[in-house]
């Protein structure tokens, strides 16, 4: 399935003596979005062969999860993919849960449904932000897609203490339970949010700069989606439906009613992993009503016990994380500790086919495809 | 399809909307406010603030209440080692995922607050060059020692001691939690007060228990003295020197019964 670099042979013609040139693109380029490395071989500005370089932010996560308690985890986890440690704390909370009985109350489902499409609307407006700044609008998309994610941020700031590195969830429930008032500035939130997507879509939707470098660029066929593993927007922008609230309804998601946007065409550019992500963000919003309609007051933590001490089991619990399937396996082996952490991260997985999306686009173009990607290192290396 | 270039117009049109709303509307501003300290002088070390407590307040505004960076002991009213809760159990070391915090428990014990004498923390230290702000030692401590500050302009030139914060850093009373974080200071307070009323509420019941446990056993202590008269009056006893008393709570023994049951029951 995958492209096979076409034949260079016929480049020393009419004595010239030229040859591939390789280029090292990163670890500390701006474009690959931290330390990730792209050796690209370029005929001229066509790139004939890349190779992705990573593991410069490996940190042993799935080890140092295995010499600790169940619960000493989570606050590792948030470091995963550091834009949505929401996500992240339910995947590994729903792996964990599955080990025990474990009864989860209702204002604690809501509230996680809440947190992670809000996390949802944080990672694809600042995705979007980003995609833009890498073809070449140099901060006011961007900054616009920070203003609006920094008054999620206060949210999340205001429910668990910290901006990002929440670390809100717990088997069985949350940590705490929200503030006062809390749910009505969410409400103010979710309710200015169309606002700004009319304008940010006005912004950036018809712009003609990023017509024509993002259509027929990187182009991911439904074949080769499906057949590497990818998930997530990518894969849905490639003509795929396949969401995992809808296909595994976890937690409470068969309350809501939502759409799963894709693109209806099979080219699977970077224009449309960009749409998708766009269309996602109205269905975030249509879900967030509706469980700030929904949601009542109650306890926010289940019958856990203080000790995590789960019998002899495995488990998967996975999620539809912005970027794709985040899934966690568990081994349990009778101790407090997990004998096997493993995690499967959605960026890892679905930067794979980058060399094939590469393979005879402009050198330029093979920054925006990354871009389009959305990975975070921290999830790629772990 | 549109005249060439009428989306990039389109576009620009909401830049100059944006820049200009800017000065009329809050909500379209990209940048906040950050109180800047005063003295550009740094401290030798994270805990060696140069300010007061109050004046760091009034310097933090910017940061909400909701803020929770690096963890602190807490002290009641007085002075902060004759008051401070926390009792060297180690919980909070044993389960912090990073393992920052240091405890070594005293060698004698010290009594605080009207209660029994318990050990305190000899050494209490955390660096917070390695918490990552996880809050699980806050979750874990069944004293209520140790909750979070929100303290965050921690930056040293010294990036080894310096940013390890020693147990008379971590040290702050109760009065400074209520001003950083009310709600939470508040909830913890009532919780605390409650379970403190729970807990004498059920000694009381306990104790009332237990007197009224030995008023029966009196009582019933009595009754059977009486009845054994009695029986010894009308046949000799055989087994009583033998048989202990009956239970405390029991009822006196039917006088029809046989004695030996009643005693090993």
């Amino acid at each position: 399935m995958t492209a096979a670099a076409p034949n260079y042979e016929l480049i020393q013609q009419d004595g010239l003596e030229t040859s591939l040139l390789e280029v090292s693109m990163g670890p500390h380029h701006p474009s690959t979005h931290g330390v990730f490395r792209m050796d690209v071989k370029l005929d001229g500005e066509t790139v004939v062969d890349l190779k992705p370089v990573f593991g410069y932010l490996h940190r042993n996560h799935e080890k140092l999860a295995e010499n600790m308690s169940y619960l000493a985890s989570m606050p590792f986890t948030d470091r995963l993919d550091y834009f949505n440690s929401m996500t992240n704390n339910w995947a590994y909370a729903l792996a964990a849960e599955q080990l025990i009985e474990i009864e989860i109350p209702e204002r604690a489902e809501y509230l996680r449904v809440i947190m992670s499409e809000l996390t949802r609307l944080v990672n694809h407006v600042s995705l979007v932000g980003f995609f833009v700044n890498d073809l070449g609008a140099l901060g006011t998309p961007l900054l616009y897609a920070f203003r609006e994610r920094e008054k999620i941020l206060d949210l999340f700031e205001q429910a668990s203490g910290a901006r990002m590195m929440c670390n809100y969830f717990r088997f069985g429930g949350l940590r705490c339970d929200v503030p006062e008032g809390w749910l009505d500035r969410t409400r103010e939130v979710v309710d200015r949010f169309p606002k700004f997507l009319d304008e940010y879509e006005k912004l950036l939707c018809e712009n003609e700069i990023i017509l024509s470098r993002t259509q027929g660029v990187g182009n991911l066929s439904k074949e080769l989606a499906v057949s590497a593993g990818i998930t997530g927007p990518m894969l849905r922008a490639s003509g795929v439906n396949y969401d995992i609230r809808k296909v595994d309804r976890y937690g409470i998601y068969d309350r809501f009613q939502f759409q799963v946007p894709y693109s209806k065409g099979d080219v699977g550019d970077c224009y449309d992993r960009f749409m998708v992500r766009m269309l996602e963000m109205r269905e975030s919003i249509k879900i967030l009503n509706q469980a700030l309609d929904g949601i009542e007051d109650g306890p926010i933590m289940g019958n856990a016990g203080k000790v995590f001490k789960p019998a002899k089991a495995e488990s998967y619990g996975r999620v539809e994380a912005p970027k794709g399937e985040l899934g966690f396996y568990l081994v349990a082996d009778g101790t407090p500790k997990p004998y096997r952490f493993r995690v499967r991260p959605p960026s890892f997985i679905n930067l794979t086919v980058l060399r094939d999306m590469c393979i005879g686009q402009q050198v330029a173009d093979a920054v925006i495809i990354l871009g389009s990607i959305d990975i975070v290192l921290g999830e790629v290396d772990r | 399809m549109s005249i060439l270039g009428s989306g990039i117009f389109k576009g620009m049109a909401v830049t100059l909307k944006n820049f200009v709303g800017s000065y009329f509307d809050k909500e379209r501003l990209t940048t906040k406010e950050y109180a800047w300290r005063t003295d550009d002088k740094l401290p030798e070390r994270a805990g060696d603030y140069p300010k007061e407590e109050a004046e760091q307040l009034r310097d933090t505004t910017t940061v909400t209440h909701y803020s929770r960076n690096f963890p602190m002991l807490l002290h009641d009213k007085g002075e902060p080692m004759d008051t401070v809760r926390c009792v060297a159990c180690q919980i909070c070391e044993r389960e912090c995922p990073p393992q920052c915090i240091y405890i070594e428990k005293s060698k004698d014990k010290k009594e605080r607050g009207g209660n029994k004498a318990q050990f305190y923390p000899a050494t209490f230290d955390i660096d917070v060059s390695v918490c990552m702000s996880c809050q699980i030692c806050v979750e874990v401590c069944p004293f209520d020692a140790i909750v979070m500050n929100s303290q965050f302009e921690l930056s040293t030139p010294d990036r080894f001691g310096g940013l390890l914060l020693r147990r008379d850093d971590l040290l702050k009373s109760n009065d400074y939690y209520h001003k950083i974080h009310p709600e939470e200071a508040a909830a913890r307070d009532k919780r605390i007060a409650d379970e403190k009323a729970a807990k004498e509420a059920k000694k009381k019941a306990a104790e009332a228990a237990k007197k009224k446990a030995a008023e029966a056993k009196a009582k019933a202590e009595a009754e059977a003295k009486a009845k054994e008269e009695a029986e010894s009056i009308t046949k000799p006893a055989e087994s009583t020197a033998d048989s202990p008393s009956p239970p405390p709570a029991e009822p006196p023994v039917e006088p029809d019964r046989p004695k030996k049951e009643g005693g090993t029951e």
